[in-house]
């Protein structure tokens, strides 16, 4: 198992370290050159917070346009980015850059630096014992071709993307939208920018691997690492196998828009439905790659607070690496409409739907975790309970949407929109939040709030429900996705859901007030703050943990935790 | 006592390779996947891919009693002053018939295109049975300026389509086809063009586009 008894076991870190112990490099050297994974995680976490500001600031310019039928603000919204007297094309072309840019931010800036780059790296090395990741430096590139790739994103939006500034593509990227539909530099800078962060994720991956193969603290074996240190090694290799073939994919891509190639342009022999199969084929694992971490940090929490080492252990494991595996060969149920034939669509519906058999695992273990349990509704508690519950709310739309002949008639709709929110936007953020409070005070060395916390739970809980609840019924009445105008049928749920979206804004503010409390008046953060619930390394170091952690290595003890 | 612990380097650096190269793998069969999905296609009728038989094999086909019905369409692509169409709308045949269709493409322009015909069929389940023989898809076709020709396509509808439960109530067959310009002509076309102007004017359909 992987829960070890705090101060019981092993030795935490060495105490008798000389005075240059916990000596830091200067300002810029450490935050610019750093090889820290403590820093880099912080890092990774400031970055994702900006970044998912602007992609929320984004959602908001969506749902003001939405929030009544006819275009109202589309125009003001491309005056403000630049475009003088933006014609009506050029207002259409400015709300599939938003979609797109939403999506792609949201995606690749925020939930993925955050969950894997800021959690990962800070409390993988700590909760196997390791003084670092295999290679700090590394993990500094990894960090700064995210960044980059962030950079590029954000400039593609002021260059000319065909109908208007911007690249209007989707996040999927699909040609021949993306090749002889986007005429100008904003697609390619867009591309780029997935070049760019993808390569810094299969950096990324490869130090994860490395790490947690070779590094683990002397006794920790595989089967007794915490389940957030699987969750993140069966996540890197997703990643490492997942992302080239984007990569491959949308090299094609440049290579078709700039270089002559017809890759997907069947005037020269190639085909635009091969694009979406490579783009799926990365595509369905990545979203296993924003939930698995998330699924990790989940069972850590629920274990933290019913005092209980997590029910099922190697079932909970094992059901990670089963979902990554069956993750990659379901990729064409989002290509249920391309006119596969009725053997492939019965095929992609059964290996969808096995995929609900290894999550229900999860969700029964933490439901079972819990029963009987010593429960104690700390705001982590809290979050990961909300993220149980609406990310089963996402599962089953899931596994509606699996079937082919349903999906014929919602595809493209927004109940996908609907179904994909509800398991990353009240799902994966939902245990970024859960996270963040369960670590924050080890991060920081101060206590947030628990009172800002639950009540932000609450806020955001009402805000994002009423946003997203209200799209399973637009989506079954037939309201497509990715337009910025509608029937005026739709117009009562649209209201709704740009009502949620202001509350949903207001809960992170409330997120920001608690940062603030936190630095300027939070108590100052014992090494175990949550008690005797907490029990892997990160809890026997202090908070925050010294600059460099275990230079003794801790020595996980079998007779210690034979429960 | 301080005591370093550093990871063995060359052993972090050997599963770093393994990982590295299994990335390296995927780029490599991202790119694999562009051949694999041709081949794919043709073996399958993926995507209403149609299937090529030599006369002797065709010869070979027995003829069943099903009669079936191939209608024709026929496409050219914007850039392309082409115009292209079918001879005929439709043709009745019975299953393992062998069947001559004829379409007639016409060059607008004032000067010499070549073009290749993408093509597929509809019902996609239907293009693994679809055969050609002959046809003016398998080569690129020259057009002079003005010229005006008939292109011939050999095909017949193979009658194991009825062993197809996926295919078998296929009454009705759409084949297709679309012409575009080869890029090289379209590349030759872009440096001529100042040549061409010292003799006469450009062609109004070129200039248009």
């Amino acid at each position: 198992m992987a829960t070890i008894p705090a101060n019981e076991g092993f030795d935490a870190h060495d105490h008798a370290h000389d005075h240059d112990h916990d000596h830091k490099p200067g300002f810029f050297a450490r935050w610019f050159m750093s090889t820290n994974h403590k820093d880099i995680g912080t890092l990774y976490l400031i970055f994702a917070i900006f970044a998912g500001i602007i992609g929320g600031a984004v959602s908001g310019m969506m749902r003001a346009e939405l929030a009544y039928p006819g275009i109202q603000y589309l125009g003001y919204f491309a005056e403000l980015l630049g475009t003088a007297n933006p014609s009506f094309d050029e207002q259409l072309h400015l709300w599939n850059v938003l979609i797109t840019a939403h999506g792609l931010i949201m995606v690749f800036f925020m939930v993925m630096p955050a969950i894997i780059g800021g959690f990962g790296n800070w409390f993988v090395p700590l909760m196997i014992g390791a003084p670092d990741m295999a290679f700090p430096r590394m993990n500094n590139v990894s960090f700064w071709l995210t960044f980059v790739g962030f950079c590029s994103l954000m400039f593609s939006a002021f260059m000319p993307g065909g109908t208007g500034q911007g690249a209007g593509t989707g996040w999927t990227v699909y040609a021949p939208l993306s090749t002889s539909g986007s005429v100008g530099p904003a697609v390619d800078f867009a591309i780029f920018s997935l070049h760019l962060s993808g390569a810094g994720s299969i950096l990324g991956a490869v130090n994860f691997i490395t790490t947690i193969f070779n590094m683990r603290a002397p006794g920790m074996t595989l089967h007794k690492m915490p389940l957030f240190v699987w969750s993140v090694l069966v996540t890197a290799f997703l990643l490492l196998l997942a992302l080239p073939v984007l990569a491959a994919a949308i090299t094609m891509l440049l290579t078709d828009r700039n270089f002559g190639t017809t890759f997907f342009d069947p005037a020269g022999g190639g085909d635009p439905v091969l694009y979406q199969h490579l783009f799926w084929f990365f595509g369905h694992p990545e979203v296993y790659i924003m939930i698995l971490p998330g699924f990790g940090i989940i069972s850590q929490i629920i274990s933290t607070f019913s005092k209980k080492p997590v029910f099922g252990y190697l079932g909970m494991a094992y059901a990670m690496v089963a979902i990554g595996v069956v993750g990659f060969i379901v990729w064409a149920h989002h290509m249920y409409t391309t006119g596969l034939d009725v053997n492939t669509k019965m095929y992609f519906t059964a290996a969808t739907m096995v995929i609900a058999v290894p999550t229900g695992i999860k969700i029964f273990s933490w439901i079972a975790t819990m029963w009987g349990g010593s429960l104690e509704f700390k705001s982590p508690m809290v979050w990961a309970m909300g993220f149980i519950f609406l990310f089963t709310v996402g599962g089953v739309t899931g596994v509606v949407l699996a079937n082919g002949g349903i999906d014929d008639n919602l595809h493209d709709t927004y109940y996908v929109v609907a179904h994909f929110h509800y398991v990353l936007s009240l799902g994966a953020v939902f245990s970024l939040f859960a996270g963040f409070f369960y670590w924050f005070p080890k991060m920081s060395g101060r206590m947030h709030s628990e009172f800002l916390s639950h009540l932000q739970f609450w806020v955001f809980f009402v805000g994002v429900n009423l946003i997203f609840f209200p799209m399973h019924f637009l989506g079954v009445q037939g309201m497509p996705r990715r337009y910025p105008d509608y029937a005026e049928a739709f117009a009562h749920w649209n209201w709704v859901a740009s009502i949620g979206y202001v509350i949903m804004a207001a809960s992170i503010a409330i997120f920001f007030i608690n940062m603030a409390y936190a630095y300027l008046a939070g108590k100052k953060a014992p090494a175990n703050y949550w008690g005797e619930g907490a029990t892997t390394l990160e809890w026997t170091l202090s908070s925050p943990p010294p600059f460099h952690q275990f230079e003794t290595l801790p020595v996980i003890d079998d007779a210690a935790h034979a429960h | 006592m301080v005591v370093r612990v550093i990871a063995d380097p060359r052993k972090n650096r050997r599963v770093a390779m393994v990982a590295a190269t299994g990335a390296l793998t995927m780029l490599g069969l991202g790119y694999a996947s562009v051949p694999l999905y041709r081949l794919f296609c043709q073996v399958t009728g993926y995507g209403g891919t149609t299937q090529r038989a030599d006369a002797l094999t065709a010869s070979g086909v027995k003829i069943a009693g099903k009669a079936i019905t191939v209608r024709f369409d026929a496409n050219v692509a914007q850039t392309l002053p082409w115009e292209f169409k079918p001879e005929q709308i439709k043709q009745d045949l019975r299953l393992g018939e062998r069947k001559i269709a004829t379409y007639r493409a016409r060059n607008l322009s004032g000067r010499t295109i070549t073009g290749t015909a993408m093509f597929n069929v509809s019902p996609e389940q239907a293009g693994k049975y679809f055969n050609k023989i002959q046809c003016f898809c398998f080569t690129e076709q020259k057009l002079l300026a003005g010229a005006d020709v008939r292109m011939p396509v050999i095909y017949y509808v193979d009658p194991a389509i009825l062993d197809d439960p996926s295919a078998k109530n296929i009454e009705e067959i759409t084949l297709s086809y679309t012409f575009t310009e080869t890029a090289e002509s379209a590349a030759a076309a872009l440096e001529k063009p100042i040549a061409l102007s010292m003799e006469k004017p450009l062609d109004p359909a070129r200039v248009r586009r």
